[in-house]
């Protein structure tokens, strides 16, 4: 068990320095450099003294070589340390310490609803034996999965806060502000989850343990939560791990959208301004979160689903 | 024809003197007397994509208290439909047409779905077919047994879990506390089954419904599993409804047989009057090919004249395959799947390598083909060392030896027509052209027995023995020397193994072949080997012409092995009646 971990944490760490470096030779290609970009941001007139220019890229490390720069950065972001933002002037990691507890809010809740909901309609639509309720429910999460986000949005936005007027339609008002981008977050996740827990849901009640479990004189509702759910929710946990990249990819557009305060927002001014920096940051950022989920759902496996030894080579025995 | 061979034979009307003398120790289980379980006219049907097919038809059944009522038929026979309609555990698409299921008080055909979860688990077990996958994987084996009792309200939450595991030791499961804290994977085969039939006797039920109980053991832990369910029934006076192919099984164990055909019972009566005296041709057929009990008709070809002085196609010395097993705290463990192996095997020959599961035969078969590297010792084909071969002798090799898997359902691609698996080899090795191929695929489609029309049809539309014999016509595509056999014929019925098992001997005796035959079943072996290893975990430990090991087993393991197949505890009564 330690080994295993001890090798999935090494993985996770070459998980980000991937991230990190691929994030870095990206925008090191990318023409123009900040600096020019920040003098350009900052006068009207362009006249710039290109003798300041060159300090401030002397000052930003901008005049050395690509190796050098690479390491220096790749050094300092160990520490956590991921330089100033060339836009604002204030450090990525307190910028983006700033801007975690909203998303993690909105992401969170949306996954939970994700989880609940989508879950929940898998569960409904393949214990009913009502056909056309199973087929109307099954034909959800496509739909689900296929509306563009933003347009979701909107559509809540006017109908629940300009025509009700139950939510608020902007901001980071406490709950009733949360609970619109969070649908809407929530919309195009939970119908994965739906989708495929459905489909292992069915594979699962195909299975000869579900008739043995009949023939015990166990009902439906029993062998559907205690006997299919547990197998098939492995398949459901790995697709959950892979949307929290997703979510926070979707933040994006959600809190622009609602015009909600957060990590979303912040990336996408990072990347008008050309922040360097900041862009790096949230890069970095964004799949650390990524990669510790999924390092969670990876030591969860085993608690589901005993077969999943965390020792490695457990084959080629059989004769 | 139903109704003629039923009354052609002595039909099972409750209270004959034969009923008094086999239930043991007449406690009235039943004070209404009569049958646990009664069926009269069930009709059973699907409706699939092609229309309705009518699996079950017309069939009258009984069980009685105490006494095993064997159902034998072959796959497509409608016995599994008829033990699952039962407890109307059928497929969604099944629908039972007409016919009364009488058990106890109540018709079970006409209970509602509530009703019959009283009934199924508390009043009638199930014995599922295949151990390996009828346990939920993700729950402790002793949960799955408690779970019978919570259902049914036989037990408390708290005292569940100590009955489950009394009852997992009276179903024989040694060291029954530690293995109620396992999960199923964590146990052998055997031991699952074991599990299994705690569940199903956990609630004491009045009748258990056994669909292939033992099918997907090895036969000496088959026989085990049946002595046990066998002793339990009678203790408890249990009716046992016993769903087999094996004739041998059912022989052994039901004082009832009902043969059942395309849906319908050709014959049913008490099994020694019905196999001492088949009235129907379908269970005289099924007789004849059963191999357990063709004791009497080994097939054994004209041995050809022993090839001492020429090299032998193949010779093994010394073989040692070892796999690493992974750590468990310590150091690093091997396992030795294959110890020391010797044997020669020259051309026209058979050579069967016998053993269960986990003896080492199938990875000794890999070694010869060299589809597993060897740890140690020679593998010599035609007299050129090719143990370490690679390349362009390897892919010679591979020309000249060739592999018919177990599973004629799976080794063939689905997406293949027949013409285009049989010359996939020919076309491997660039052997000819087009229209040459196709000839030559026509040519062993005859030579296996099927017709030319099959070149052009799909796998899934072959039956299985159809399909193991485009694996035949497949393997001798490129006229090898050796085709290694790996339980050619278990997946089979037994009326088709036995013509699958003649179409090899035929294919030997024109071309020559040299046949490696893998199997766990001796009585398939005699009919087929010119020479016999008996192998257990990784050795062989007897060697001999299948004639004098079954008449003279020299080695304590094969008598073991002899002892454990079925049909053979009534040995001279069934020897003088397939005769």
């Amino acid at each position: 068990m330690r080994r295993y971990v001890i090798k999935r944490l090494a993985q996770a760490v070459g998980v980000l320095w991937a991230a990190y470096t691929v994030s870095f030779l990206v925008l090191d290609f990318l023409p123009g450099d900040p600096v020019t970009a920040m003098a350009g941001a900052g006068m009207d007139s362009g006249q710039v003294d290109p003798a300041q220019l060159t300090a401030l890229r002397h000052e930003y490390g901008f005049d050395k070589p690509v190796l050098v720069q690479y390491a220096d950065y790749l050094g300092k972001a160990v520490r956590g340390d991921f330089g100033d933002s060339v836009s604002t002037g204030r450090p990525v990691s307190s910028t983006l310490a700033d801007a975690l507890p909203q998303t993690l809010q909105l992401t969170g809740a949306a996954l939970l609803l994700a989880v609940f909901l989508g879950g929940g309609l898998a569960v409904l639509a393949t214990y009913t034996s009502r056909r056309w309720l199973r087929q109307l429910l099954l034909s959800l999460p496509p739909l689900g999965v296929s509306v563009p986000t933003f347009w979701v949005g909107l559509l809540l936005v006017e109908s629940f806060s300009f025509r009700l007027h139950w939510f608020a339609a902007f901001g980071n008002d406490g709950l009733r502000g949360l609970i619109l981008p969070a649908v809407t977050l929530a919309v195009p996740t939970g119908a994965q989850v739906a989708q495929v827990l459905a489909k292992s849901l069915l594979t699962a009640l195909d299975q000869a343990y579900v008739e043995t479990a009949r023939a015990k004189g166990a009902g439906r509702w029993r062998i559907h939560l205690r006997h299919a759910l547990r197998n098939a929710s492995l398949p459901a946990l790995t697709v959950v791990g892979l949307l929290v990249g997703q979510l926070i990819a979707g933040s994006v557009v959600v809190e622009t959208v609602f015009s909600r305060d957060g990590l979303g927002r912040v990336t996408a001014a990072a990347v008008t301004a050309q922040d360097i920096p900041l862009v790096q940051g949230v890069v970095v950022f964004g799949a650390l979160i990524f990669v510790v989920t999924n390092l969670v759902v990876d030591l969860v496996y085993p608690l589901l689903d005993p077969r999943i030894v965390v020792a490695p080579g457990r084959k080629a025995v059989a004769v | 024809m139903v109704q003629a061979a039923m009354t052609g034979t002595p039909t099972n009307t409750p209270g004959t003197d034969d009923d008094l003398s086999t239930t043991p120790s007449t406690e009235p289980v039943h004070p209404e007397q009569g049958a646990a379980l009664e069926i009269r006219g069930l009709s059973v049907s699907y409706r699939t994509r092609g229309g309705i097919v009518r699996a079950v038809r017309d069939v009258d059944l009984d069980v009685r208290p105490g006494e095993v009522t064997a159902v034998v038929g072959e796959s497509g026979s409608g016995k599994s439909t008829t033990a699952h309609a039962v407890t109307r555990l059928l497929a969604p698409n099944a629908h039972i047409d007409a016919g009364t299921i009488r058990f106890g008080r109540h018709d079970l055909t006409t209970l509602t779905e509530a009703e019959l979860r009283t009934v199924r688990g508390a009043r009638i077990g199930l014995v599922p077919q295949d151990p390996s996958v009828s346990l939920n994987p993700v729950k402790r084996v002793g949960e799955q047994v408690a779970e019978v009792l919570r259902i049914h309200g036989l037990a408390t939450r708290r005292s569940a879990p100590a009955e489950a595991i009394d009852i997992l030791n009276r179903a024989g499961l040694p060291d029954a506390a530690t293995r109620a804290r396992q999960y199923p994977h964590e146990l052998s085969g055997g031991m699952r089954q074991r599990a299994l039939i705690a569940i199903a006797l956990a609630a004491g039920p009045e009748l258990i419904i056994a669909d292939e109980p033992t099918s997907a053991l090895d036969v000496t832990v088959q026989r085990v599993i049946l002595d046990h369910l066998q002793r339990l029934t009678e203790e408890l006076g249990t009716a046992i409804l016993l769903v087999t192919h094996d004739l041998g099984v059912a022989a052994d164990r039901a004082q009832r047989l009902v043969v059942m055909s395309q849906g319908q019972v050709v014959e049913a009566g008490p099994t020694r009057d019905v196999l001492a005296d088949p009235q129907h041709a379908y269970t005289r057929r099924l007789l004849a090919s059963a191999p357990s009990l063709a004791t009497a008709r080994p097939r054994t070809p004209v041995a050809p004249p022993a090839q001492t002085g020429s090299t032998p196609l193949v010779e093994v010395r010394g073989a040692v395959k070892e796999f690493r097993l992974p750590r468990a705290g310590g150091g690093s463990r091997t396992l030795r799947a294959v110890d020391d192996v010797s044997f020669t095997l020259h051309r026209g020959q058979t050579l069967a390598l016998v053993g269960e599961s986990g003896s080492g035969k199938s990875t000794t078969a890999r070694l010869v083909l060299r589809l597993t590297d060897a740890t140690d010792g020679h593998i010599l084909f035609d007299g050129e060392d090719v143990t370490t071969a690679r390349g362009a002798q390897a892919r010679h090799l591979r020309r000249r030896a060739q592999l018919v898997y177990q599973n004629p359902y799976a080794s063939l691609d689905p997406r293949f027509s027949i013409g285009e698996v049989i010359t996939e080899p020919l076309r491997a090795f660039k052997v000819g052209d087009r229209a040459s191929r196709l000839a030559r695929a026509r040519d062993l489609l005859d030579r296996v027995a099927l017709p030319a029309s099959t070149l052009e049809r799909r796998p899934a539309e072959l039956s299985g023995g159809q399909r193991q014999r485009v694996a035949i016509a497949r393997a001798l595509a490129l006229s090898p020397d050796l085709v290694v056999c790996d339980e050619p014929v278990s997946a089979l019925d037994v009326s088709v193994q036995a013509q699958v098992l003649d179409l090899l001997a035929e294919l030997q005796a024109d071309t020559g072949v040299a046949y490696l035959f893998i199997s766990h079943d001796l009585a398939v072996v005699r009919q087929i080997a010119h020479q016999v290893a008996v192998m257990r975990a990784g050795r062989i430990v007897e060697t001999g012409a299948p004639e004098d090991l079954f008449t003279h087993p020299r080695h304590e393991y094969t008598r073991e092995l002899l002892a454990a197949i079925p049909g053979r505890r009534d040995d001279h009564d069934l020897r003088t009646r397939t005769a």
